[in-house]
C-alpha cells in the first residue's frame, strides 16, 4: 500500500489541492475518449487493425500460392478468377497481397522493436544520469540523426548484404534515436518530480525508480511514436524493396511488387497499383493512429 | 550573434568526428576478410600477394591507426576510389553532384511556396473546407512514398497523356527546356512529400502563435488582421518551419536515391545503387559521407537563419 502512495504523492509533505488530485487518479481515460472523439484516428484505428488481421490470417485465406505462376494467365486484369489480376509471372496479385502483409507487418513488429528497445533504454540511462553519459550518448544519437534514414539502411544493408533480417536491423538502428530523444527529454523531466525524489530518498534502487516510476509515464508518448514509426517502417522496407533490398524474389514484398511490374506499367498497370495501394493505405492507417494519439494526449488541442 | 554562431561551429565537431567513425566503420560491416573487400571479390590472390596488400594498406595496423590515416586522406580531399573503375570518388562525385542538387533544388523550390501558402491559409481558417482539404491531403502526402509517387506520375504523364518522357536525362546547359522536362516528374515525386511535411509544420506553428496572448494583444489594440499576421504571427512561426525545413532538405538527398534510380538520372543516388549490385562498397561509403557532410552543412545553415530571425539570438553577444 505504501508504494502506491509513493507513487502517486508524497502524502503529509506535499499538500495538494482536491481539485489536481481528481485529474490525476484517471488521466488514461481522457485521452481514450479523446482519441475516439476522432474521426480520423479511428479510421486510421480501423486500417491498423484490418492490416494486422491481414498480416496474420492472410496467407491461410489466400486462394492461390505466392509463387504460383498461371502462364496461361499472365497480366489478366482484375475480376473473373483472379480478383484483382494477375502479374507478369500470371501469379495473382491478390494473394502475394495477403502474403506480403506479413512481411510488412513482421518488418515493422521487429525494427520498431529494436529501436524501441534500444532506444528507451539508452534514453532513460541518458535522462536520469545525465553529465557525461547523457552527452555521450546523444552526441551518438546526433551522429546517427545526421544521415538521412533511408541512406543509412541503404548503407547498412547494402554492407551486411541484402536480407530481410538485415532489413529490419537498419530500420531499426536508423529509427533508434527518435525513441531515444523522447525517452531521455521526459526522463530528465520526470527526475525532478516529487515522486520520484521520494522514491529515491526512501532508497528505492535505480532500476526500481525507472522501471516503476519513470517508464510508466513514458507510456503515452511511446505509442505515438511506436506508431509513426511503425508507420516509417512498412514505408522504408517497401522502398528498399523497391530498389532490390531485402528479400529475394518471387518474395511478395509489396515494394517490390510496384518494382517488379514497374516496366508493364502500360499493359498491367493493376499490378503497380493494387499493392502500392496496400503500402499507401497501411502507412496513412500508422500515421492517423499516432498523430491522433498524441492530439488528444495534448490538452492544448483538446479543446 | 558571433558568439552565437562559433558556439554552433564548435558543437559541429563532435558531431563530424561522429559522422566520419560511422562512415569509416561502414565497409568494415562486410562479412570477410577485408582484402577481398578491397580488391573485389574476384581477386584470386596467393597467401604472399595478400600479406603484401595487408601491409601496402596498413590493414595490419590497429583500427584507430587505420582511422587516422583515412581521415587524412578524407581531410585533404581523397575520400576513396571506385572498384570498379579504379577512378577517384571525388571526381566521379562532383560529376554527379550537380545533378542530385538540382533534382533537390527543384524539389524544395516546387514543394516549399505551396506547402506554406496552404499551411498558412489553413491555419488562418481553421476548420473551414479548405483546412480539411489541406489536412487531408498532408496525410496521403506523408503516407505515399517517393518509387509509388512517380509510377503514379509516370502512369499518368508519360504513359497515358504522353507529355513527360518516363525516364531519361537531358543536360541543363545542352537543352533547358528538354532538362526541364526530364526533371519535373522526379522533382515531384521527390517534393511532394516534402511539400505535406512543411505544410503540415506550417499549419502547426501558425495555429500555435495565433493562439498567443500576444497576438491577442495585437488585435485587441486595433490592428488590421493582415498586419497582425505579418508583424507578430508569422515571423515567431517561422522558427519551427526552419527547423524541419532543414532537417527536411537534408532527407531529400536520401530520397533521391530511389528517385534518381525510377528516373534513369546520373545523379549520386543513382551511382549508389548501381554501387550496390556491383559490390563497389567504397562508393557506398563515399556518398554516404558526402551526405551526412551536407547535412551537417544544412543544419549549420539553418542555425545562422535562426540568428537572423531571431532578435534575441541577433542582438545578444
Amino acid at each position: 500500500m505504501q508504494q502506491v502512495d509513493v507513487q502517486t504523492r508524497p502524502v503529509g509533505l506535499v499538500q495538494t489541492p482536491p481539485k489536481q488530485r481528481a485529474q490525476s487518479i484517471k488521466p488514461r481515460p481522457s485521452w481514450v475518449r479523446g482519441l475516439l472523439r476522432q474521426r480520423l484516428a479511428l479510421t486510421g484505428l480501423i486500417l491498423v487493425l484490418f492490416f494486422s488481421v491481414v498480416a496474420i490470417g492472410g496467407a491461410r485465406v489466400a486462394p492461390y500460392g505466392f509463387s504460383e505462376q498461371h502462364s496461361r494467365d499472365r497480366m489478366q486484369p482484375p475480376g473473373g478468377a483472379y480478383v484483382l489480376g494477375t502479374d507478369e509471372f500470371g501469379r495473382d496479385i491478390f494473394s502475394r497481397l495477403l502474403y506480403g502483409a506479413g512481411i510488412s507487418f513482421q518488418v515493422g513488429v521487429i525494427s520498431v522493436g529494436i529501436s524501441g528497445l534500444a532506444g528507451i533504454l539508452l534514453g532513460l540511462v541518458a535522462g536520469y544520469r545525465g553529465g557525461w553519459v547523457d552527452a555521450i550518448l546523444s552526441l551518438l544519437m546526433d551522429v546517427v540523426f545526421a544521415f538521412p534514414a533511408i541512406l543509412l539502411a541503404i548503407a547498412i544493408i547494402a554492407m551486411l548484404g541484402s536480407s530481410l533480417p538485415n532489413v529490419m536491423l537498419a530500420i531499426g538502428i536508423v529509427n533508434t534515436p527518435t525513441f531515444m530523444r523522447v525517452v531521455r527529454g521526459s526522463t530528465l523531466s520526470l527526475r525532478r518530480t516529487t515522486y520520484v525524489e521520494a522514491a529515491v530518498s526512501l532508497g528505492a534502487p535505480t532500476v526500481r525508480v525507472l522501471a516503476r516510476h519513470v517508464f510508466p509515464n513514458l507510456a503515452a508518448p511511446l505509442i505515438v511514436l511506436a506508431s509513426l514509426n511503425f508507420a516509417f517502417a512498412v514505408l522504408a522496407e517497401a522502398s528498399l524493396a523497391f530498389l532490390g533490398l531485402g528479400n529475394k524474389p518471387p518474395s511478395p514484398s509489396w515494394g517490390s511488387m510496384v518494382s517488379s511490374s514497374y516496366g508493364f506499367l502500360e499493359i498491367a498497370p493493376w499490378a503497380a497499383l493494387f499493392p502500392g495501394a496496400a503500402i499507401a493505405l497501411t502507412v496513412l492507417g500508422f500515421n492517423l493512429l499516432g498523430d491522433g494519439v498524441r492530439d488528444a494526449l495534448d490538452p492544448r488541442l483538446r479543446y | 550573434m558571433r558568439k552565437y554562431l562559433l558556439t554552433r561551429v564548435a558543437l559541429l565537431v563532435p558531431v563530424l568526428l561522429g559522422v566520419s567513425i560511422v562512415t569509416f566503420s561502414l565497409i568494415r560491416l562486410v562479412p570477410g576478410d577485408p582484402v577481398t573487400v578491397i580488391l573485389g571479390p574476384d581477386a584470386r590472390l596467393t597467401a604472399d600477394q595478400v600479406a603484401n596488400i595487408r601491409t601496402q594498406y596498413g590493414l595490419d595496423d590497429p583500427a584507430p591507426v587505420q582511422y587516422a590515416k583515412w581521415l587524412g586522406k578524407v581531410l585533404s580531399g581523397d575520400i576513396g576510389t571506385s572498384f570498379r573503375t579504379g577512378r577517384s570518388l571525388t571526381q566521379e562525385l562532383a560529376l554527379r553532384l550537380p545533378v542530385t542538387l538540382e533534382l533537390t533544388a527543384l524539389a524544395v523550390v516546387l514543394g516549399i511556396v505551396p506547402a506554406i501558402l496552404v499551411g498558412i491559409l489553413a491555419a488562418v481558417r481553421r476548420n473551414s473546407a479548405a483546412d480539411y482539404i489541406a489536412t487531408m491531403s498532408t496525410l496521403v502526402g506523408i503516407s505515399v512514398p517517393n518509387f509509388l509517387l512517380a509510377t503514379l506520375l509516370v502512369l499518368a504523364f508519360s504513359i497515358w497523356l504522353r507529355w513527360l518522357p518516363p525516364i531519361g536525362y537531358v543536360e541543363l546547359n545542352i537543352d533547358p527546356l528538354g532538362n526541364l522536362k526530364t526533371m519535373l516528374l522526379p522533382a515531384i515525386s521527390l517534393g511532394l512529400p516534402f511539400a505535406a511535411i512543411m505544410m503540415r509544420i506550417t499549419r502547426s506553428s501558425v495555429l500555435e502563435v495565433l493562439g498567443q496572448d500576444y497576438v491577442r494583444v495585437a488585435r485587441a489594440k486595433g490592428l488590421r488582421s493582415d498586419g497582425v499576421l505579418g508583424r507578430h504571427v508569422l515571423p515567431n512561426a517561422a522558427i519551427p518551419v526552419i527547423t524541419v525545413g532543414g532537417i527536411q532538405i537534408a532527407r531529400l538527398l536520401g530520397g533521391a536515391v530511389i528517385v534518381e534510380t525510377i528516373f534513369g538520372l546520373p545523379g549520386i543516388g543513382r551511382y549508389v545503387y548501381e554501387a550496390i549490385s556491383m559490390r563497389d562498397y567504397p562508393v557506398v561509403q563515399g556518398v554516404t559521407l558526402v551526405v551526412a557532410l551536407a547535412f551537417v552543412l544544412v543544419s549549420l545553415i539553418v542555425d545562422v537563419l535562426y540568428a537572423v530571425v531571431d532578435p534575441r539570438l541577433r542582438m545578444a553577444d
